[in-house]
This record gives structure tokens, C-alpha cells and sequence, in this order.
């Protein structure tokens, strides 16, 4: 085995509403490898030290979204974290921003779910097929126009990252509105239409003020900044259509 | 305590369980259908899966190929009836997901495009770059939003089924945020729960991978079939375990010893050659490749690092611009956690425990032993996959036979009534005052996750690549002792809100209960067969004593009772199971004999 003599602070916040009135850091001294990352040594914790600290896990390799919380005030994944980057200082680990604390690093994600269910977030066949038709055919470059935006792990990272969020949780974020902005742009799919109510609502795209903070953070490249900014100009588009275009016709 | 009364309760929200979900709601939109996970549906381990799903598409591709494969790659112990109704299911299952939405991967005429994968005689496996399973998994989750007869419970954990009348009438669950039990009571339950990687130390598997639904039907007395056979995947990094998909050598990569020779080829593998070819080398099997990675090491010509010997994985010549468009996950887990450029360096890699064969015994149609239990997916044992998977078949699988599981519960439940409550009520109260007595209890001494890593070590001790029956049964004893250890669980933390410190507790109950069936299968299975092979006077596959499916039942507080069973042959006997040079020669002399007779 490497160096285990190695050692690291972790400050950790803790909240139990059964007995804690309010939220308070607790400290742990954690030896560690350089290849570990923020989550094994939380593990380490869990096991070893204190079995009564709560967090969420499961891949460990950054793509099931369980483990976003923020690690020395950024929203970070804490399995693609690594305690080198901040050894010998210490670290300071809590929940997600923006979200309820459900007990120590857990938040409560109903919200986030809640929203992801209201865009129809599903293919909306624009033309119906059978099974026996075969796959729709989709070019490599159709694809491309929505393969980014499909990336999403749903780690809300961008939510405790978004200001506007922050001020109004009304606001559907920025995960959500790329991933209804992944269906908008599917060839294969004709939802746009049933969609953009949402959308062009003031919860909607023109919710966004801006700051790009979330396409920052987010660990997979899904850029929902630029899936918003693209629709706010589609969204201003099909706002000026409604006046030209008779009802209905056409999505 | 609380109950919800649903037609069908689906334990698992992963691939399997989503889909059979929709099958559900699609076969009878009348039907409430529970869907319950411990994780929100998309953290579900269908998310990791990296490389693809095989389905028959090109022309000179066939389902007789596949199904070859398939049985072949199993080392016959696959029941053929279901290979058969598997492979001829596959395509269709794809293309659904693909009318879904799932963004596959595609050729310049808008087709879909296929890789190549490890057994696989022709080219047939779908994928989405390199997060396939992630990719279905999503896909599949947000359809199921469609279908309003779908009540999910997320983080909802599964403490137990609840048995009346010889049938299963439902499931008693934890809601995790705040420790209240509910009663789901049921006409029909379908067991999705996934595999049991986490039985060993290194594996590819999430930290949710932990046998439940195996162990709780097993406690009611359903038997475990096959779980002797757990698949190594021979690309893992080491220390974590966590996978870099065979799809790294559909695409091309090599595995190289510590002169930089490509070593398969001294193991029946080769002739080496610098296209990747289907069967050979790179492209063999995983339990070869796996196997063929131990004796490199015996032979002291692998690589040692601080976390054990290591042979190198190049994709060196496949170029930067391929590997980020065709590998970027992998090119992200090599640059993020091992400070490796792949385009620039090999990455060190050895075999980690990745799939479970065997699992929950299951017919064709996902019926158990069981009135009422279906068991589909990972969890299953339905012999689909015999002594070794085939890469790539399990994502289908799951969502064939996922499909099936929800058509077969739907038609059951229909066919079935409520029961009168009380009686069920009175046993959900009982698994409710188990599950909290665990927390209560006081006096304990043992922590469960010291339990757990003595458990991991011990497997890899006893159940490893290569096994002997006196490593074996030492492992046997130890989860005995194990076993006994559990009853004086201390749970240190006696909270309700968010406890996992008592459903971690849970699941080192479950996992040391499938670890136990592990090893005595293992034990007991005198012959070498797909992943399972030892060392110890049993070199050669039995086909006179062991062409037999592993059936083991529960005894109560006490290891496993073992019987067997003979496995579904239609029309392939059993044959050489050969690769490389020497598989195409045997597959000309199984021609020939079958021309003749
Ligand atoms: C890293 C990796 C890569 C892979 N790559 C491939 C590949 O390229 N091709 C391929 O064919 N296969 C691949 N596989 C295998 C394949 O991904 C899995 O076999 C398959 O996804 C299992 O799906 P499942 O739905 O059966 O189980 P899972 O997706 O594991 O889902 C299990 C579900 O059960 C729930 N559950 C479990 N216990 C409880 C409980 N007590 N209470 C409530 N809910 C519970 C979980 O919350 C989860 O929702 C890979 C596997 C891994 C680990
Ligand atoms: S957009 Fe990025 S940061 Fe936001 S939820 Fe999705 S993956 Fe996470
Ligand atoms: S544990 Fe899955 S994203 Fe970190």
C-alpha cells in the first residue's frame, strides 16, 4: 500500500433535525492516498469514525448525480473531487445550496424532481412509427444538435450554483430547461409546441439572467447556459409568431 | 402503519424495473403499478454501464449467430429456450428504446450504428458513445413519467415480501427520509433489484449493488441459481475497481504484459494481428482474458503498483480524436482519477468483479418458484447468460426480459384478488418491528462495515479468478462465523430521518447471506466452467456430473442446501468452447458433424 501517513481535515457540516437545533461543522482528521477522492474519504468516515454521518452515493465515477454538495463553497461531484487538490489545507464540506437540508450533506430534491416531471421530458413523436418501421433515421448530425444537452446527470449542481434560483425557487433552472431544450431539439420529436408554454413563462427561459455560473460548474459538459440562451432567442421567436401564424397551425 | 394497495409492486427502478413499469401501464392503464427504488430511479447501477446492448442488425449478422455466442460464451450452461426467445427480442427492444428517445449512436445515412464486443462473432452492439446504460436508463426513466398509473416511491428501501397463503402478496418498505415503514400490498411483485458485486472487494459495482432482492427471496424460501459464476471484467482500475469498458478494445486497444507483448496470444487467443478481429485476442471473452491476466502475474510479467499487479491498456494508436469521440468517459476516468492522458500513456488495469451470473431462479416467462414473484434483470437467474456473460447482453436483458416480467404480472395480478388485509397486516408489522429492532437494540458489539471488508477479503480469498476447495471452504467458514457475528450488530446511529447507517445494516444482511451461496455453490461445483474454475484436480468442465444449474435454498440460520438441475439444451450440444485460430476450427468441425448427422 502507498503512504498512509498522510493525513487531512475535513470539515464536515452536520445537521440532524431530531436533535440538532441548528446546523454546526464538524471536524475529522482522515489519513488518505493521493488518488483518493473527496467521497472516499467521506466513506472513510461513514466506516471508521463516525457511522452516524448521512450522505448520498452509489457510481463513484461521476455519472449516477448522487453525490454533488459543496466542497470549500463550489458545487462539486465528491467522487470526482480528489483530497490531494487541497491537502495540506484543510477542507469544508456541505450540502448542496439552494436546497432544503434534510439531514447533514443530504437535501431534500423533490423540487428538482417535481419540475423535471412537468416538461414532458419524452419523445413527443412528431411522426408516429411502429416497432416493425424500424429505428427513425437520424444523421450523425441531427444528433449532434441535442446529443450535449442529453449529457445531464441531474447532480443539480447548476441549481446550488444559479443566483436566480437561489432568489426564486419558482425559477424551473438550469438542468431542467436544458433538458427540455434535448427534446425541443430531437428530430424525431414534435412537443416543441406543448413545451414552450413553460418555457416562455417568466419561469421558464426568460427566468435566466444570465450569469453562466451553472454551465461552469456542471461536470459533464451539458452547457444548460447555452440551452437557455438558444431558446430565449427561439422562445422570443415563437412569441412574435403567435402574432402572425392563425391558432394551431403548425408546431 | 401505513398501506398502499397496488396491482403490481416492482422492487427497483433500474433498467429492468422501469421497464417492466411501462409494460405494466401499457398492458392496462387500470393497473397501479408501485415502483419502488432505494435511489431516485436514474442513480440506479444501469446508469454505469459504458460499452452497449447487443441486437442483430446487419445483413450478414443472424439470431442463429447470436444465439451461438451467447451459449457458446456461457460454456453451455445458458437454458437455450430462453437464449432463444432472448436473442429474438433484442432488436425490437432497441428500437423501442430508440422510438423513446435514446440518443444511439449512428452511421452517416442515419442508421444506427454498431461495435464490435468481446465473444461476438459479428458486429452487433448499440451504443451511445460510451454511456449506454446511463443513456437508457434516462430514457427510460423520463417515458415512465408519461404514464400516470405509475406511483413511484424513490428512496424507499425494501425490508422485505410479504408471503401468505404460498403467494407473495407484497413488500414492507423504509421510506429513507424518514424511517416510516409502509406495507405495499400487492397482487403480483416483480423482483428488479440488480446484482451483488459488492459480495467482493474490487468491483466495477455502485455502493447499492448489494444483493437484496436475491436475499429476500431467498429467505422465502426461492432458491438461488448459478451464483457461483460471478464475472470478472478484466479492465478495472486498480483500487477502485471502476471499469474501463470492453468497448476500449472493440474500438482497438490492446492489453499488454510489462515487455509490452500482447500476451493473449500464448493463451489460445491469437494469432495477433493489429485490426481487432471478433474472437480473437482482445476480443475473447472476459473470463479468458481475466484468467489469462492471473497466470501473466503467476508468470511475474505483469506490472506491480501499490494497489496490486497491473497489465497495461493502450489505445495509444486509436488517437485522440477517436478515443474523445468514441471513448469519452473512459478518456474522462483515465485523465480525472489517474492523471493518465490515454492518447498519451497506457492505462494500468486488472480484473474486478463486475456481473453475477446466477440470481433469483427464474422460468422463460420471469415466473418464480413463487406465486406472485417474477424476478427479471440482474437479479434473475433465468439462465440466460449460463457460466458467463457475454458483453453487451446484459442491457438487453434487462429490458427484455424486464418487458416480459411486467407483461407477466400485469396478466397474473388480473387474474388474482386482493386478500383480506389483516392477516397480511399483521406479518407486515412483524418485519417492521424486525427492521426497527435492529436500531433498537442495545449491547451489540460488531460495526457492519467491519463485517462487510472482512466479507470482501474473504471472497477474493476463496471465490476469486482461480479457486481450490480448501481456499473455498475456508471462505465458507469465515461467512459462517460471519454470519454468527451479525446477531451482535451495533447500530450507532437511532435516528429516523436519513439512518443509513441502519440500511447499511440491512444490506451487509443481505450481502452476507448471497456471499454465503457464492461460496458454497462454488464449493460444491467439482469442475471448471466459465468463470468458475479451479485449480485443485478439477481443470476440466464435467459435463457428465455438472451440465447443471446450481439450485440453493435456504435452511434457515445455516449455510445453503445445494441440489441441481438440468440445464434447457434445443440445439446446441455442448461443445469446445475455443477462441481465436482455434474457435474458427472447431466451429468448421461442429459444421461438418452436423452436415453428416
Ligand atoms: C460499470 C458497469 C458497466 C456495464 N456495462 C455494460 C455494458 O456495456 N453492456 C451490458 O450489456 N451490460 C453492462 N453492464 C451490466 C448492466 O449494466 C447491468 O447488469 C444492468 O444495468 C442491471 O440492471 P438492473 O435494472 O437489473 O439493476 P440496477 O440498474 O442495478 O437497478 C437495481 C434497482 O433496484 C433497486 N433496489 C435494490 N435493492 C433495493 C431495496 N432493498 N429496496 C428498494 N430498491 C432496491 C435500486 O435502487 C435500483 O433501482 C455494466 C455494469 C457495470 C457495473
Ligand atoms: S446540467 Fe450539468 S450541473 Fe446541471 S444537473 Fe445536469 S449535469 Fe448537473
Ligand atoms: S457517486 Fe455517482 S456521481 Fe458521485
Amino acid at each position: 500500500m502507498a503512504d498512509t501517513t498522510k493525513t487531512i481535515e475535513i470539515e464536515v457540516l452536520r445537521y440532524r433535525p431530531e436533535q440538532d437545533k441548528e446546523p454546526f461543522f464538524q471536524t475529522y482528521t482522515v489519513p488518505f492516498e493521493d488518488d483518493w477522492s473527496v467521497l472516499q474519504g467521506l466513506q472513510y468516515i461513514k466506516d471508521d469514525l463516525d457511522g452516524t454521518l448521512s450522505f448520498r452515493w452509489s457510481c463513484r465515477m461521476a455519472i449516477c448525480g448522487s453525490c454533488g454538495m459543496m466542497i470549500d463553497g463550489k458545487p462539486r461531484l465528491a467522487c470526482r473531487t480528489f483530497l490531494r487538490h487541497y491537502h495540506p489545507n484543510k477542507l469544508r464540506v456541505g450540502p448542496l445550496e439552494h436546497f432544503p437540508i434534510e439531514r447533514d450533506l443530504v437535501v431534500v430534491v423533490e423540487d428538482f424532481i417535481r419540475k423535471l416531471e412537468s416538461i414532458k421530458p419524452y419523445i413527443i413523436p412528431k411522426e408516429p412509427r411502429k416497432l416493425e418501421q424500424g429505428e427513425y433515421l437520424q444523421t450523425p448530425a441531427q444528433l449532434e444538435q441535442f446529443r450535449q444537452f442529453s449529457g445531464c446527470i441531474n447532480c443539480m449542481l447548476c441549481y446550488a450554483a444559479c443566483p436566480q434560483y437561489g432568489l426564486d425557487s419558482k425559477f424551473t433552472g438550469p438542468g431542467v430547461l436544458a433538458l427540455m431544450h434535448r427534446y425541443n431539439a430531437d428530430s424525431r420529436d414534435g412537443g416543441r409546441g406543448e413545451r414552450m408554454a413553460l418555457g416562455h413563462s417568466e419561469e421558464g427561459f426568460w427566468g435566466c439572467t444570465a450569469v453562466t455560473y451553472c454551465s461552469e460548474v456542471c461536470p459533464k459538459d451539458v452547457d444548460p447556459a447555452n440551452a437557455i440562451n438558444q431558446n430565449k432567442m427561439g422562445s422570443a421567436i415563437d412569441y412574435f409568431l403567435r402574432f402572425v401564424a392563425p391558432r394551431g397551425a403548425g408546431k | 402503519m401505513e398501506v398502499f394497495k397496488a396491482d403490481v409492486a416492482i422492487v427497483g427502478a433500474g433498467g429492468t424495473g422501469l421497464r417492466a413499469a411501462i409494460a405494466v401501464a401499457e398492458a392496462d392503464p387500470s393497473l397501479k403499478v408501485a415502483l419502488v427504488s432505494k435511489v431516485y430511479p436514474m442513480r440506479s447501477h444501469t446508469v454505469a454501464a459504458e460499452g452497449g446492448a447487443a441486437g442483430v442488425v446487419q445483413d450478414h449478422d443472424s439470431l442463429e449467430y447470436h444465439f451461438n455466442d451467447t451459449v457458446g460464451g456461457g460454456d453451455w450452461l445458458c437454458d437455450q429456450d430462453v437464449v432463444e426467445y432472448f436473442v429474438a427480442h433484442c432488436t425490437e427492444e432497441l428500437t423501442q428504446l430508440e422510438h423513446w428517445g435514446c440518443p444511439w449512436s449512428r452511421k452517416p445515412d442515419g442508421h444506427i450504428n454498431v461495435r464490435a464486443f468481446g465473444g461476438m462473432k459479428i458486429e452487433r452492439t448499440w451504443f451511445a458513445a460510451d454511456t449506454s446504460g446511463f443513456h437508457m436508463l434516462h430514457t427510460l426513466f423520463q417515458t415512465s413519467i408519461k404514464y400516470p398509473s405509475i406511483k413511484r416511491f424513490d428512496e424507499y428501501f425494501c425490508v422485505d415480501l410479504v408471503v401468505e397463503d404460498g403467494r407473495c402478496q407484497g413488500v414492507v418498505v423504509i421510506e429513507v427520509a424518514t424511517g416510516r415503514l409502509t406495507f405495499i400490498q400487492a397482487k403480483a411483485v416483480i423482483m428488479a433489484t440488480g446484482g451483488a458485486g459488492r459480495v467482493f472487494r474490487e468491483n466495477t459495482n455502485g455502493g447499492i449493488v448489494t444483493g437484496d432482492g436475491m436475499a429476500l427471496a431467498y429467505r422465502h424460501g426461492v432458491p438461488l441459481r448459478d451464483l457461483e459464476f460471478m464475472q470478472y471484467h478484466p479492465t478495472c482500475m486498480p483500487g477502485t475497481g471502476l471499469l474501463f469498458t470492453e468497448a476500449c478494445r472493440g474500438e482497438g486497444g490492446f492489453l499488454l504484459n510489462k515487455d509490452g507483448y500482447r500476451f493473449l496470444q500464448d493463451y489460445g487467443l491469437g494469432p495477433a494481428e493489429d485490426k481487432p478481429r471478433n474472437k480473437y485476442m482482445e476480443l475473447g471473452p472476459r473470463d479468458r482474458i481475466s484468467q489469462a491476466i492471473w497466470h501473466e502475474e503467476k508468470k511475474g510479467r505483469t506490472i506491480s503498483t501499490p494497489y496490486g499487479e497491473v497489465v497495461h491498456l493502450d489505445l495509444r494508436h486509436l488517437g485522440e480524436r477517436k478515443l474523445r469521440e468514441r471513448l469519452p468517459l473512459i478518456y474522462e476516468l483515465a485523465e480525472e482519477y489517474m492523471d493518465i492522458d490515454p492518447a498519451h500513456s497506457p492505462i494500468p488495469v486488472r480484473p474486478g468483479i463486475h456481473y453475477t451470473m446466477g440470481g433469483i431462479y427464474a422460468k422463460l416467462n420471469t415466473e418464480t418458484p413463487l406465486p406472485g414473484l417474477y424476478a427479471a434483470g440482474e437479479c434473475a437467474g433465468n439462465g440466460v447468460h449460463g457460466a458467463n456473460r457475454l458483453g453487451s447482453n446484459s442491457l438487453v436483458d434487462i429490458i427484455v426480459f424486464g418487458k416480459l416480467a411486467g407483461v407477466e404480472a400485469a396478466k397474473f395480478s388480473k387474474s388474482t384478488q386482493f386478500s383480506n388485509p389483516a392477516a397480511l397486516e399483521t406479518q407486515a408489522k412483524a418485519v417492521q418491528e424486525r427492521a426497527i429492532g435492529l436500531v433498537t437494540k442495545t449491547g451489540g458489539k460488531e460495526k457492519h462495515s467491519v463485517l462487510r471488508r472482512e466479507m470482501g477479503k474473504s471472497m477474493e480469498n476463496g471465490c476469486g479468478i482461480y479457486r481450490t476447495a480448501a481456499e473455498m471452504q475456508a471462505t465458507c467458514d469465515k461467512l459462517g462465523e460471519l454470519r454468527e457475528r451479525y446477531k451482535n450488530l451495533d447500530v450507532e446511529d437511532k435516528s429516523n430521518v436519513w439512518n443509513n447507517d441502519w440500511l447499511g445494516a440491512l444490506e451487509v444482511g443481505y450481502l452476507l447471506q448471497v456471499a454465503e451461496v457464492v461460496a458454497h455453490s462454488a464449493l460444491n461445483r467439482k469442475e471448471s466452467r466459465g468463470a468458475h474454475q479451479r485449480l485443485d484436480g478439477y481443470e476440466q468442465r464435467d459435463d457428465a456430473n455438472y451440465l447443471k444449474h446450481t439450485l440453493a435454498y435456504c435452511t434457515g440460520d445455516g449455510p445453503p442446501r445445494i441440489e441441481y438441475q438440468d440445464v434447457v439444451i434445443t440445439k446446441s450440444k455442448p461443445g469446445t468452447r475455443a477462441y481465436g485460430a482455434a474457435g474458427d476450427k472447431a466451429e468448421q468441425e461442429r459444421k461438418k458433424e452436423a452436415g453428416h448427422g
